[in-house]
């Protein structure tokens, strides 16, 4: 996969997001910013109430966020196939092998935890060029 | 009228660490005397397929019993003052007291998880008191994926939101969508402290690296099988083991995780079913 068809994938979970009134209702408790690395390219995800406010793409110059979630390219393609192979099934399985990492402010990530994973495997249910 | 399932339940009044409990357990069939255990921070509901397989319980009587602490077993008397954790001493007691409680006869004992993990010190200890022993998600060890000390007993966070969430990434893709929330379900009731307090055990306590050595499967048949996307106890950590172990048996499932009996149970019933089939012909 290109970093293209990683950049469509990535802006796709607004739509896929706030299409979803299930998950937005589970997130309505959860509002904030985090930041989402795929290999270079860096993007500040906003979530309002459990809706995609914006995801802007970088680079950026000291703007806050909450935690960030980084991962290869590589790594964001297996994750989102539709039917993963074991190790980058789940955040945690990429984290524990190596090919992510978590860092920041982990309460808010823990807090809505179930959401947030959702919303990142958001493009797992789009088939995208 | 009423449409029944096999499975019944009842009390039985054990006393554990000195003190009295309750512990709940249900079974069905008839024949061989099959003890499961169920996973951290979770209850016997987990067997609720294997009780209802009438193949199964053809030839064996299944039963799994709630640890205290757990489902419908209460903690002890003055729990509210205490800290839990499960402890391989305390496990190893409450397994044995269960099956000489319930008068059972050299049983084959199945656990998953913090239940594989008991398995191999009941092998390496008590190897003449079971037919055989199976440990489903098992190792001697397994390295942590998350601060699980930390997360899991906080006021703030809502215990069983994060529990149910964690452990979702511990079910294969593959797991219908039915049976992956039956799973979930179980770890989002548990009682506050008590999911955290078995991973003692499965973190600290039970640490079995120095010792599984010792074990003599020649004494006890032992199987080990392990899901292809368990990634807190992977097949290779199970393999580590196996390694030490001569004669033990060991089988990668694939498309299941670390819950094979309730996350799905149809594709983990092709990997038990020759386990059972073997036991059963060994006859002794």
């Amino acid at each position: 996969m290109s970093d293209d068809a990683v950049h469509a994938r990535i802006l796709s979970i607004t739509e896929l997001v706030n299409g979803d009134p299930g998950l937005v209702r589970r997130g309505r408790h959860c509002s904030t910013t985090f930041l989402l690395e795929a290999g270079e390219t860096s993007y500040l995800v906003r979530v309002l109430e459990g809706r995609v406010a914006s995801i802007e793409r970088g680079p950026f110059l000291m703007r806050p966020w909450t935690f960030a979630v980084r991962a290869p390219v590589e790594a964001w393609d297996r994750f989102w196939e539709p039917v993963p192979a074991p190790g980058y099934h789940d955040l945690f399985a990429m984290k524990k092998f190596g090919m992510a990492s978590v860092e920041g402010d982990i309460i808010p990530l823990m807090t809505h935890l179930r959401y947030l994973k959702d919303l990142l495997a958001a493009p797992r249910r789009v088939r995208v060029a | 009228m009423a449409d029944f399932e096999p499975i019944v339940g009842r009390y039985l009044r054990l006393t554990l660490g000195g003190r009295p409990h309750r512990v709940y357990f249900e079974e069905a069939g008839q024949g061989i005397p099959l003890v499961c255990l169920h996973t951290a921070g979770a209850d016997n509901r987990q067997y609720r397929h294997l009780l209802n397989d009438a193949a199964i319980t053809g030839d064996f009587r299944v039963l799994a019993f709630d640890m205290p602490w757990h489902g419908k077993s209460l903690p002890p008397a003055g729990w509210q003052d205490e800290e839990y954790r499960l402890t391989t001493a305390g496990y190893i007691e409450m397994i044995l007291a269960f099956c000489d409680a319930m008068g059972l006869e050299r049983p084959v004992l199945l656990g998953c998880s913090i239940g594989g993990k008991i398995v191999l010190e009941l092998a390496r200890l008590h190897p003449d008191r079971f037919r055989a022993l199976i440990g489903v998600e098992s190792a001697a060890y397994q390295p942590p994926w998350y601060d699980d000390t930390g997360f899991l007993h906080r006021p703030d966070l809502h215990g069983g939101e994060v529990a149910g969430a964690l452990m979702s990434g511990l079910i294969a893709p593959q797991s219908p969508s039915e049976t992956r929330w039956d799973t979930l379900w179980g770890y989002m009731q548990g009682g506050p402290g008590v999911f955290k307090g078995d991973l003692w055990f499965y973190r600290v306590d039970g640490d079995f690296r120095d010792r599984v050595g010792e074990i003599d499967a020649a004494r006890c048949p032992l199987y080990l099988l392990t899901g292809e996307y368990d990634f807190s106890c992977t097949p290779d950590d199970t393999r580590a083991t196996v390694e030490k172990i001569p004669g033990a048996k060991f089988t990668v499932m694939r498309e299941i995780g670390h819950f094979p009996m309730s996350e799905n149970p149809a594709q983990f019933r092709k990997y038990l079913a020759p386990v059972l089939d073997e036991i059963r012909a060994l006859g002794r």
